[in-house]
């Protein structure tokens, strides 16, 4: 996912009018990340599916990293963009995601800030 | 990293501007001090929007602002109420902010606290960078309510300390798992999203009126939020310009439909007013960051036994509406911490009661006395009407009344008497005025 980000993001620049505006896959280009195997993020689809109707964690994520199959109904997260702001962890009503920072030495690494 | 049966005087988990604080002056005391960071470095996990008020902290360090790698200082403040198509601003330019030593400073944090945490490894304090903290050691069969903290668990290994000082930002794991906090409310809290825009500095000079170092910091609020409780903001740093947009996770929660946030970034940047301004800037960083709203009622217990909790991880941040606080409260805190546990260091008497102090020094400073004043904060911006009626009748009257339709134009005072007639004069808005009173 986040080596097509990368070309995205000259791409992407390359065919805009307004050279700021950007998708949101290419705004995670620009950002640098440390890439683990293991997910940070543990979702438990039992309570997704038993008790869960609204699904904000697909709404709230500022890296719109959620989303649902259509088939199975089951959560995905694409861990691998996650800015580390933990929104989805208190928006979360039902206590369906076992959200820890990444690892020692992994995860994002603002160079601004 | 180190023997388990090592015992430092305090650990502190997090570099961040509330840990680092509390380090600088520690290891100043000459205590053992190992300040434990998840990054690569200190302040590449650190966001903020941002700007820092000087006048608060400028004494706590006397030596520190001298060659601190700030940004701009502000003399521009701006307010920008939004309308659908229209925006209105009012625009303060004050000499008075622009007299030395300045008032506020734009900032960008991977960059400050990094040079911060240099000049605190500088005094003689430990700083182990990419490290996560999992755990925190726990007294056994201690009380469940007054947990005594042992030290710290990072990577498997563990190590002791008189005291563990939480410095770990916003979702503050440290506090949760001492106990000290409940689960975080959605209303509590907002999340920040920003984008880093580079832009040459002479254009940035150029386009915001800026002489120098001069720097501009405008807030906007109304349409880009969709009526939800939150804004954005715009600072000017040296070559860059920081842009972006707060919103309530509860309003974020209660929209309806449940439509995706991230877009409204790109809305707010598509806005006439805000295009002109990035023409030929290049996005080279988007982050985000949650950030309290919640004030004094967000507040986790401030100690226990062997444990402070300082900066954002104590919720100390505040939206007065018109400034956002929060990074002098941190160094502040910091700075308190690291009194109150020289002072339980004197008496080897870590217990909550020693470290009780803290408290007390925080409540006499104007940090807790901040908060306080604005308690009723957050009830008055859990207002729809803030974040749509009134901007939007603000840019309407102005609208109106700047407009020269085909016919004979309305007097001032009857166009001004109509508009507040029509759209202002009723019971919610009066109870809103009323409340106002309260801030």
């Amino acid at each position: 996912m986040l080596s097509d980000l990368a070309v995205s993001k000259t791409a992407l620049r390359g065919e805009s009018k307004m050279a700021i505006a950007m998708n949101i896959e290419s705004k995670l280009g620009l950002d640098a990340f440390k890439l683990d195997q293991e997910s940070h993020i543990h979702i438990n689809q039992e309570i997704c599916r038993r008790d869960c109707k609204e699904k904000y964690c697909l709404y709230v994520c500022p890296a719109h990293l959620y989303s649902i199959s259509q088939e199975s109904g089951d959560i995905y997260v694409e861990f691998e963009g996650c800015l580390e702001c933990g929104t989805c962890r208190i928006a979360c009503p039902h206590g369906a995601l076992e959200w820890d920072y990444p690892r020692s030495g992994f995860g994002v690494q603002f160079r601004f800030g | 990293m180190g023997d388990s049966t090592d015992k430092m005087d305090v650990i502190i988990v997090g570099a961040g501007l509330a840990g680092l604080s509390a380090a600088y002056f520690l290891a100043d005391a000459g205590l053992d001090v190992l300040i434990v960071e998840r990054g690569d470095f200190p302040g590449s996990k650190n966001v903020t929007g941002g700007r820092i008020y000087l006048n608060p902290i400028r004494d706590l360090f006397p030596d520190l602002w001298k060659d601190a790698p700030l940004e701009r200082h502000v003399v521009r403040e701006r307010l920008t109420p939004m309308a659908k198509e229209s925006a209105m601003t009012i625009e303060l330019r004050s000499e008075r902010f622009n007299r030395q030593p300045y008032h506020s400073y734009t900032i960008l944090r991977a960059k400050f606290d990094r040079w911060f945490a240099d000049q605190v490894a500088d005094r003689g304090a430990f700083l182990i960078p990419k490290n996560k903290v999992d755990d925190l050691i726990i007294e056994d069969g201690a009380d469940k309510e007054h947990p005594k903290v042992m030290g710290i668990v990072a990577d498997g290994d563990e190590i002791y300390a008189d005291v563990v000082v939480a410095a770990d930002g916003i979702l503050s794991f440290m506090a949760e798992k001492a106990g000290l906090r409940d689960k975080q409310q959605p209303r509590h809290f907002a999340v920040g999203i920003k984008e880093t825009i580079e832009l040459p500095r002479k254009t940035i000079e150029d386009r915001f009126n800026l002489e120098g170092d001069e720097g501009l910091a405008q807030l906007f609020f109304g349409e880009l939020t969709q009526g939800m409780v939150g804004g954005g903001f715009l600072y000017t740093n040296l070559e860059s310009v920081s842009l972006g947009l707060v919103l309530g996770i509860e309003s974020m929660m209660e929209r309806d439909p449940l439509e995706e946030v991230h877009p409204l970034m790109e809305a707010f940047k598509e806005r006439p007013e805000i295009r002109v301004l990035f023409e030929g800037g290049e996005v080279v960083e988007y982050s985000a960051h949650v950030l309290t709203e919640g004030g004094i009622h967000a507040m986790p217990k401030l100690y226990s036994d062997g444990i402070v909790v300082v900066g954002d991880a104590a919720g100390l941040g505040l939206s007065m509406l018109i400034t956002v606080r929060g990074m002098e409260y941190a160094m502040a805190s910091g700075a308190m911490a690291a009194q109150a546990i020289q002072r339980a260091k004197e008496k080897e008497d870590f217990s909550a009661s020693s470290l009780a102090y803290y408290e007390e020094l925080m409540r006499d400073s104007f940090v807790l006395k901040d908060l306080n004043t604005f308690r009723h904060t957050l009830e008055f911006m859990e207002n729809p009407r803030l974040f749509s009626l009134y901007p939007q009748f603000i840019c309407d009257l102005f609208e109106k009344m700047m407009w020269i339709g085909e016919g004979p134009k309305e007097g001032l005072f009857s166009t001004a008497f109509g508009e507040v007639r029509n759209k202002l004069l009723n019971l919610s808005t009066l109870r809103d005025v009323l409340n106002f009173r309260k801030l």
